[in-house]
């Protein structure tokens, strides 16, 4: 089972992952699932109506736009990285945080590495699966590396420009 | 010039320090070469044929005395004693030692040097006018919007992983000097009759496997919404560029295949979307940049130097420079001068640190502490009394910086070529040298005119060839290096992508064919005509056929 880091204020720590995710040929097991969109599609409406806690996890050429009706009541939005360097769920999670203000977790799965908790953070992940064998000790410290920021994203942090308006 | 504030150099040494960490990880072994690739390329440094090559950021190709000197330090302590400027503006080491990398950084970042986003899928070092801030053609100083778009696109996290590298270069003139029409985006700015900016924007030019020029996607844009518009294009890309051919990721397959009217559509409405104030800078951000630039210390000066003239009446090789390197400023007075890295016989935009450091003095003491670095890999001291000329000139000449040839068929650009480069697959360096020694009688160059060849070793494109008024591209056949020729290309108003002459000829046969496309170009040309005017009135058959008359 892949391991789970969850950022909290800026501090990483392993978290328990009480979602299963599930594939669309498997049969639909108890608890809170991570569903595909097509079968999210398909069987969504109907799990939510059950109570369930449901997670979607979009590929890296699906968009959050497609979920905008039911983004709200979805507890986890999962968003692929097929490989470190395709960056589109990047502007995905800007999407799905700043223009459809989704507040659930965003989870980014795939080919997840140490080197992007940055650009993760920034652009409104709270939650990673790392593919590297990696600590939350070395994520704290990757994503705090630095002090300043040029330009505002999805984390609320000050960019330059306004840190010098305040000074 | 603007200097780096707190913010600016304290994101710099946490660049390095968390650079340093990660070549401490690869030297203990903890990271694998592949691990390691990513990182390394994020700070600019390639392993190449030989060694690693260290590629310096130098954004908008502005730098200060005490920068410059910087590098020539790194030159001298870190490389073989030189560097080589580049088509981007910026500043290649090529022996480079992985443990010495961090020191370098570390060396950079105190004078507000970098490598920041000189390699990866990023938006990379941009472009301007090398101009700016001295001619009198630009509506204003293009390395103002040049530093927010720096500042913007640094580790900009949405953009850090886009389909493939993103290239910006900026304008403010309508004589296009920053070659805008073959970037990614290219910026032109207006100004209207009420004294409102506006940028023009292109989108989608480039060189490489598919050469293109850039169509205009918006022809007015207020200035004060050029980040936010700029998010729109990149998100554009970022969403919808192609990954699955590295062939067909730059943007211009995307705005190719969707074409102009579509992408511009999709760009507008991402826009109509976008939180703009978010986004875009305040009016008081954009003041404190625009102070930076603000000119400074002019004199009022005649405009005509006596010095100037005297020197120019009793020496034919400074009246040559005068003519050939020298630029009007917008200052009366004043003038910007070329400094040519383009000597007979050596390699084109090679800098020795030796010279690096006589030009970083004659910055300091005649041009107001700033060298610019052109795309045509040379550089220019933008804010020269014309009274100092002949002493910068005389300065120049010692320093074996004085070729007068800007411009001429000696000036050639040529990218590093298999002298260096893995990738490449012909070289590129010893045709520039060929085609520049056989054409080294600085009367008979200047006779010919203006005459631009560009030179790639490889379909990469880094040597511009496509744009070449003569474009040799190096290819590679059944291992032996061959030149296919084109002819009628430019970067600048007049853009447009070479026509192939005809089959590639070899090594040897490159500077003959040079001399017989000049030869036609001499007996056919008309009064004031360029090599470029005299091929695209009289057309590609007579060229093609004076090259390959002898093959049949």
């Amino acid at each position: 089972m892949p391991r789970l880091i969850r950022f909290r204020d800026g501090v990483a720590a392993w978290a328990e992952d009480a979602f299963t995710a599930v594939d669309d040929d498997q049969p639909m097991p108890q608890g809170d699932v991570i569903i595909s969109l097509a079968r999210f599609q398909r069987e969504g409406r109907d799990l939510l109506a059950r109570g369930r806690n449901l997670g979607v996890c979009l590929a890296s050429d699906e968009e959050p736009e497609a979920l905008v009706v039911d983004l709200p009541r979805l507890s986890v939005l999962a968003l692929t990285f097929p490989k470190f360097r395709d960056g589109r769920a990047y502007s995905a999670a800007r999407v799905a945080r700043e223009r459809l203000a989704f507040r659930g977790e965003l989870r980014a799965v795939g080919d997840v590495l140490l080197e992007m908790a940055v650009p993760l953070v920034r652009c409104g992940f709270d939650a990673a699966q790392p593919a590297d064998p990696t600590t939350p000790e070395q994520w704290t410290h990757a994503a705090r590396r630095f002090r300043h920021v040029y330009q505002r994203a999805a984390d609320g942090r000050e960019p330059a420009f306004a840190e010098r308006q305040g000074g | 010039m603007y200097r780096y504030d707190d913010i600016d150099r304290e994101t710099l040494a946490d660049r390095a320090a968390e650079f340093r960490e990660q070549c401490a990880r690869r030297l203990a072994g903890e990271l694998t070469e592949d691990q390691f690739k990513p990182l390394r390329l994020m700070n600019g440094l390639y392993l190449q044929l030989h060694a690693y090559m260290l590629r310096i950021a130098i954004p908008y190709g502005a730098l200060n005395a005490d920068q410059l000197r910087k590098l020539a330090h790194v030159a001298r302590t870190y490389d073989r004693g030189y560097g080589h400027f580049t088509t981007r503006t910026n500043l290649q080491l090529h022996w480079i030692k992985l443990r010495d990398a961090p020191d370098i950084l570390d060396e950079l970042a105190s004078v507000g040097l970098h490598a920041i986003q000189t390699s990866g899928n990023c938006i990379r070092n941009l472009t301007a006018d090398p101009h700016a801030g001295a001619t009198a053609d630009e509506v204003d100083d293009p390395r103002i919007w040049a530093e927010v778009i720096r500042q913007w696109s640094t580790f900009h996290p949405e953009f850090t992983f886009l389909p493939r590298k993103f290239k910006i270069a900026v304008t403010a003139s309508p004589k296009d000097r920053a070659a805008i029409r073959v970037y990614d985006i290219g910026l032109r700015l207006h100004r209207d009759d009420e004294g409102a900016l506006s940028f023009e924007v292109l989108v989608g030019g480039g060189l490489g496997r598919l050469p293109h020029l850039g169509p205009v996607i918006r022809e007015r844009l207020p200035v004060r919404h050029l980040l936010s518009y700029m998010q729109a294009i990149l998100r554009v890309y970022n969403r919808h560029g192609r990954r699955d051919n590295i062939h067909k990721a730059r943007i211009k397959v995307l705005v190719a295949a969707l074409g102009p009217a579509e992408f511009a559509r999709q760009v507008e409405e991402e826009w109509s979307l976008t939180d703009k104030a978010a986004v875009d800078l305040p009016g008081t951000e954009l003041a404190r940049i625009r102070a930076g630039f603000a000119p400074t210390g002019f004199e009022t000066l005649p405009p005509v130097s006596t010095a100037f003239e005297a020197a120019k009446a009793g020496d034919k090789a400074f009246a040559r420079f005068a003519r050939l390197n020298v630029t009007p400023h917008k200052t009366p007075g004043y003038a910007l001068v070329n400094v040519s890295l383009k000597a007979i016989g050596e390699t084109p935009g090679d800098c020795s640190a030796d010279q690096m450091d006589a030009i970083a003095d004659l910055a300091e003491r005649y041009s107001m502490n700033e060298v610019r670095v052109t795309y045509e890999q040379n550089l220019l001291l933008p804010h020269v009394k014309l009274d100092d000329v002949p002493a910068v000139h005389a300065s120049l000449a010692a320093a074996g910086l004085a070729t007068a040839n800007i411009t001429l068929i000696s000036d050639i650009i040529a990218c590093p070529g298999l002298d260096y480069c893995a990738l490449a697959n012909a070289r590129a360096i010893p045709i520039a040298q060929d085609i520049a020694r056989r054409f080294s009688d600085p009367a008979l160059a200047e006779n010919i005119g203006e005459l631009k060849i560009k030179i790639s070793g490889c379909i990469n494109a880094c040597g511009h060839h496509h744009v070449g008024h003569i474009g040799i591209l190096g290819v590679d056949k059944k291992g032996e290096e061959f030149y296919q020729l084109t002819l009628g290309g430019s970067a600048e108003d007049d853009a447009a992508i070479g026509q192939v002459l005809g089959p590639a000829v070899s090594a040897e046969r490159v500077a003959p064919a040079i001399d017989r496309l000049v030869e036609v170009y001499m007996r056919e040309r008309r009064d004031g005509e360029r090599f470029l005017d005299t091929f695209r009135r009289a057309g590609l058959p007579m060229f093609k056929e004076a090259v390959y008359a002898e093959a049949h």
